[in-house]
């Protein structure tokens, strides 16, 4: 007896379905008193005139059919007139998302559950439920959940739809809340009955709660973006920080020489893609790291070796002469390239971690502060505890001395610069990730790595550290209040008073370079 | 001469008044004939002159930034400008002239953009200038055009709200792409979004349609709180925190993303779209500026789905559309240009292309590449562009096009979800924002107020 007062219940929730959703969904949940078709008659009176017929026609298709009939559906739907197609396209839609909520693969199942609760078609609840029933993946089932409490909330029954609300708080639904918007606007009108006040005290309620769990998850994506930003910027600073800070060169050519190592990332993309076969496909990026290091190395010590070497201790001229450089190789590069190419990412690095209700961390983002913290560790380890770190420092502090000492110092500068160089080109393969590869590349960049490195303090490993993290959290704190375009302004002026209060920036080094 | 004259003189001085009537006849006889050889002389020195002038070949101009940022996009016009003089010289030129482009570059470099103007004209004296693509670039020209009574065809899309009579645009105007690709958008077939969140690189063009189409959304009862506005510097690559704020106002459906975002921002604003798992099916993005040319090198599997509004997609089925993209990469290929036969077609390359055949067209009608007449005779030119006929306007310097939706593929095509019932006309002055104004170089001479 209670079983049959549900179904009448939800009867009821579709009757009103029919009346306020558009015409396309009314037909699925007419009372069942209409004539029971089968399929085969069904499909053959979709292009009926007569609309009834057809209507009926319909919701035996979406009540009998399956994902098989899809290209059937479609034949008929191709040769009917306008109305028709309007009508069947929906039909299509529903049968294909409930066959995929079946999917092996969990990303389309959970597509296909969002899709059902967007539809708003009632007939879809039970689906959903049943898929939510046998589902094991955590979020795919927390999506069918609330895709099911969506549909609910739709209903006509006062306590379903109370349910459906304290459901949808339960699992701080950002898609409810549109909805939950109207219920509470709607009780809030000066014509509203007493059932209506309850929904809207409901819904507000309900409101709350979401909004302050979106607080926090906002909190939370908020400081991971910082923390992603950061190390972007880091990955790009860092190399530009060991020419700046060891050696007093100040490199405008660093980000062409991102740029070389994105491009690295891009042959040996288009190698793999030629000679070897596709399954290896998704392995390229790795090896492309090395590539994209030596190919940046290896510029770098030709830059030495021709230009910069005959310009050590005049920082201007070093400057102008590779800034010229910088011009030459995105010209080369926009010639030989063309101007705009793809790197395709590795399918692991596609999507992302659904930490929580809210918080979403792509992997392309956690593979890149991964990365950054990597390289730190590896620069910390070359020049405090390899040789040519111990050179490195001994030709910083006085050149003389450790040339007298045996030390030979050109040989150092140059690998130095090699290693910097390399170092940029590791930050040009992990921007491939998140941006483009052309000849500009570099330009985009450079003027944030300058900042970090200046902010941070020339020639402190622990300044383009700090300053990174600060410049890229607060980028975030300040975007979304003030847009990207003022975000940024903001910073700009943030940094230009923070040099006049500390011209030398946050770790500044006591005499040596910085002051020479 | 003189001196057999002497040697006669005695003779016919003793001679009656017969020799010297006939001497006078022989005289005149040899004046006429010097005369007359004189003058078949003149004639025909005067004819070679003339023939050599004719044959003269036509300086047309090309400009178009070669490098820096906008070289990604302007590089492909003038393959296909070039291509088009080709193919009109091929075919014995324009009047019985070839046409010799004059190619400059302003390495997207505004002031640069009016300097090279400026040569063009000045120095060059060249009949007509194929270029530009950037709003920026076009208004730093104009007042060099203007003054000089100069002729541009300009083939990009742009934010109207601009009435020269020294500039052809072949492009759209605002009414033949974003307000139908938004009209589409609220429709039935197009998915009846109701909320819309603009995003665009900072500049004129995005700002100026953004504010047309505010008021049209207004306009058509979409409340202020459905509708974000937001722009990024140019070469912005962290989207991070936009497509964060998307997410949030997509949810719940029914909501769609217009991008005006240039050049290289696209990549990375796509792939943080997919990445923070957004789907075209939770909120498609529609685009203004991303074509097939943008998309060659883009990695598309993350764009499956999106949408975009032009007037020409390189899918478009038509004999005429598919011997022009045959053609354009044979010529890519011929002349050993990036990426050769991997090259695309896209509108802002069609626009382009057809803007040099209209000219072609006027000048041949108008019997003169004088800038006044051939003006005169663009007016209500028709041409079987790649994309099907289109006409220039009668008065308003704009062209009359399709406008088509199209959805992009996996393999970086499009495909024309909605097209436009015949040609629309453009309206330099939108209608939401500038009711008032009209354009018209026939009768108002302008920019002129509606009553």
């Amino acid at each position: 007896m209670r079983r049959s007062g549900r179904s009448l219940r939800l009867c009821a929730v579709f009757l009103l379905l029919c009346s306020v959703q558009d015409r396309a969904a009314a037909i699925e949940l007419q009372p069942s008193s209409a004539p029971s078709l089968s399929l085969d008659q069904a499909l053959t009176q979709l292009t009926s005139d007569d609309e009834t017929v057809r209507e009926t026609a319909l919701r035996t298709v979406i009540e009998q059919g399956d994902a098989a009939l899809i290209p059937r559906l479609d034949e008929i739907r191709a040769n009917a007139d306008r109305s028709v197609r309007q009508a069947i396209k929906p039909v299509m839609d529903l049968l294909k998302h409930r066959a995929n909520l079946e999917n092996p693969d969990q990303d389309v199942r959970r597509s296909a559950a969002t899709d059902l609760g967007l539809a708003r078609r009632g007939v879809a609840i039970p689906w959903l439920e049943r898929a939510a029933g046998k589902e094991t993946h955590k979020w795919v089932r927390y999506t069918m959940e609330e895709s099911a409490a969506l549909l609910r909330l739709a209903a006509d029954d006062q306590a379903t739809k109370l349910e459906a609300i304290d459901k949808l708080a339960a699992l701080s639904s950002q898609n409810a809340v549109p909805s939950l918007k109207e219920l509470a606007d709607a009780g809030r009108a000066a014509s509203a009955t007493g059932r209506q006040q309850e929904l809207s005290q409901a819904a507000a309620a309900a409101i709350e709660r979401i909004e302050t769990w979106a607080a926090w998850s906002n909190a939370i994506e908020t400081i991971f973006r910082g923390i992603s930003l950061s190390s972007i910027l880091l990955i790009m600073s860092v190399g530009l920080a060991v020419v700046f800070g060891l050696m007093g060169v100040i490199n405008m050519a660093h980000g062409e020489l991102m740029m070389v190592g994105a491009y690295g990332t891009f042959l040996t993309q288009e190698f793999f893609k030629a000679f070897l076969s596709p399954g290896l496909f998704d392995h390229y990026f790795l090896l492309a790291m090395p590539v994209a290091f030596l190919l940046a190395a290896s510029c770098g010590l030709l830059l030495e070796a021709t230009v910069i070497r005959f310009l050590y201790g005049r920082p201007l001229e070093t400057m102008l002469a590779t800034w010229g450089v910088s011009l030459i190789l995105m010209q080369a590069a926009r010639v030989y390239f063309g101007d705009l190419t793809a790197v395709v990412a590795p399918a692991w690095l596609n999507g992302g971690q659904q930490m929580m209700v809210g918080v979403f961390l792509p992997n392309n983002r956690l593979f890149v502060i991964a990365l950054s913290a990597i390289c730190v560790a590896i620069i910390y380890a070359v020049l405090f505890r390899s040789a040519l770190g111990l050179r490195v420092r001994a030709v910083t502090q006085n050149r003389n001395m450790s040339a007298c000492l045996g030390i030979p110092t050109r040989k150092v500068d140059a690998y130095t610069f090699a290693f910097g160089s390399g170092l940029a080109g590791v930050a040009g393969w992990a921007l491939t990730l998140i941006g483009n590869v052309e000849p500009g590349l570099g330009q985009n960049y450079i003027v944030d790595s300058f900042m970090v490195v200046v902010t941070g303090g020339v020639g402190k490993l622990a300044g383009t550290i700090v300053a990174s993290l600060g410049i890229g959290g607060l980028n975030k704190l300040l975007e979304p209040g003030l847009g990207a375009v003022y975000g940024k302004v903001c910073i700009l002026v943030l940094v230009i008073l923070f040099l006049q209060w500390r011209p030398s920036g946050l770790f500044a080094v006591k005499g040596r370079h910085a002051d020479s | 001469m003189k001196k057999k004259q002497t040697d006669t003189t005695p003779t016919e001085m003793s001679a009656d008044g017969d020799s010297s009537r006939r001497d006078f006849l022989v005289r005149g006889a040899r004046v006429t004939a010097g005369v007359g050889v004189a003058a078949l002389l003149g004639n025909l020195g005067h004819w070679a002159l003339s023939y050599a002038a004719d044959k003269e070949p036509i300086k047309v101009g090309v400009l178009h930034s070669l490098s820096g940022t906008m070289a990604i996009s302007e590089v492909s016009l003038r393959d296909v400008v070039l291509m088009a003089v080709d193919e009109i010289n091929a075919k014995g030129g324009v009047l019985g002239r070839q046409m010799k482009p004059v190619v400059v570059d302003p390495a997207s470099n505004w002031d640069l953009f009016a300097e090279k103007a400026k040569q063009l004209l000045l120095q060059d004296k060249v009949a007509v200038v194929f270029g530009c693509w950037t709003s920026v670039s076009r208004k730093s020209v104009l007042p060099v055009f203007e003054k000089n009574n100069g002729l541009l065809f300009y083939p990009v899309q742009y934010e109207g709200e601009e009435c020269s009579r020294n500039v052809f645009y072949t492009g759209a105007a605002v009414n033949q792409q974003a307000v139908p690709a938004v009209d589409y958008l609220m429709s039935k077939e197009g998915g009846g979004y109701k909320k819309f969140y603009l995003l665009g690189t900072d500049y004129v063009y995005p700002r100026t349609t953004y504010k047309i189409l505010r008021a049209m959304l207004l306009a058509k009862h979409v409340p202020e709180s459905n509708i974000m506005e937001e722009y990024t510097p140019f070469h912005h690559q962290d989207y991070q925190t936009i497509v964060g704020k998307i997410k949030k106002f997509a949810a719940g459906g029914g909501a769609a993303v217009i991008s005006t975002i240039n050049g290289d921002s696209n990549v990375p604003f796509y792939k943080e779209f997919a990445n923070q798992g957004l789907r075209a099916e939770d909120a498609p993005i529609m685009a203004f500026s991303v074509a097939e040319d943008e998309l060659r090198g883009m990695d598309t599997t993350t764009l499956v789905g999106h949408l975009a509004a032009w007037n020409y997609y390189q899918s478009v089925d038509a004999p005429q559309n598919r011997q022009f993209v045959a053609n354009f990469k044979a010529y890519c290929k011929k002349n050993g240009l990036p990426d050769g036969d991997r090259r695309v077609t896209d509108d802002p390359i069609e626009a382009a292309y057809f803007g040099v055949h209209v000219w072609k067209q006027a000048v041949e009608k108008a019997g003169t590449v004088e800038v006044d007449p051939v003006r005169k005779a663009v007016y209500g030119q028709k041409f079987l562009a790649p994309g099907g006929e289109i006409m220039m306007d009668i008065g308003n310097h704009h062209t009359h096009k399709p406008v088509l939706i199209g959805e992009i593929m996996k393999d970086g095509q499009f495909k024309v979800v909605s097209r436009s019932k015949g040609l629309v006309k453009p309206e330099p002055w939108s209608e939401y924002t500038n009711p008032e104004k009209g354009c018209d170089w026939i009768n108002h001479q302008g920019t002129y107020q509606k009553k």
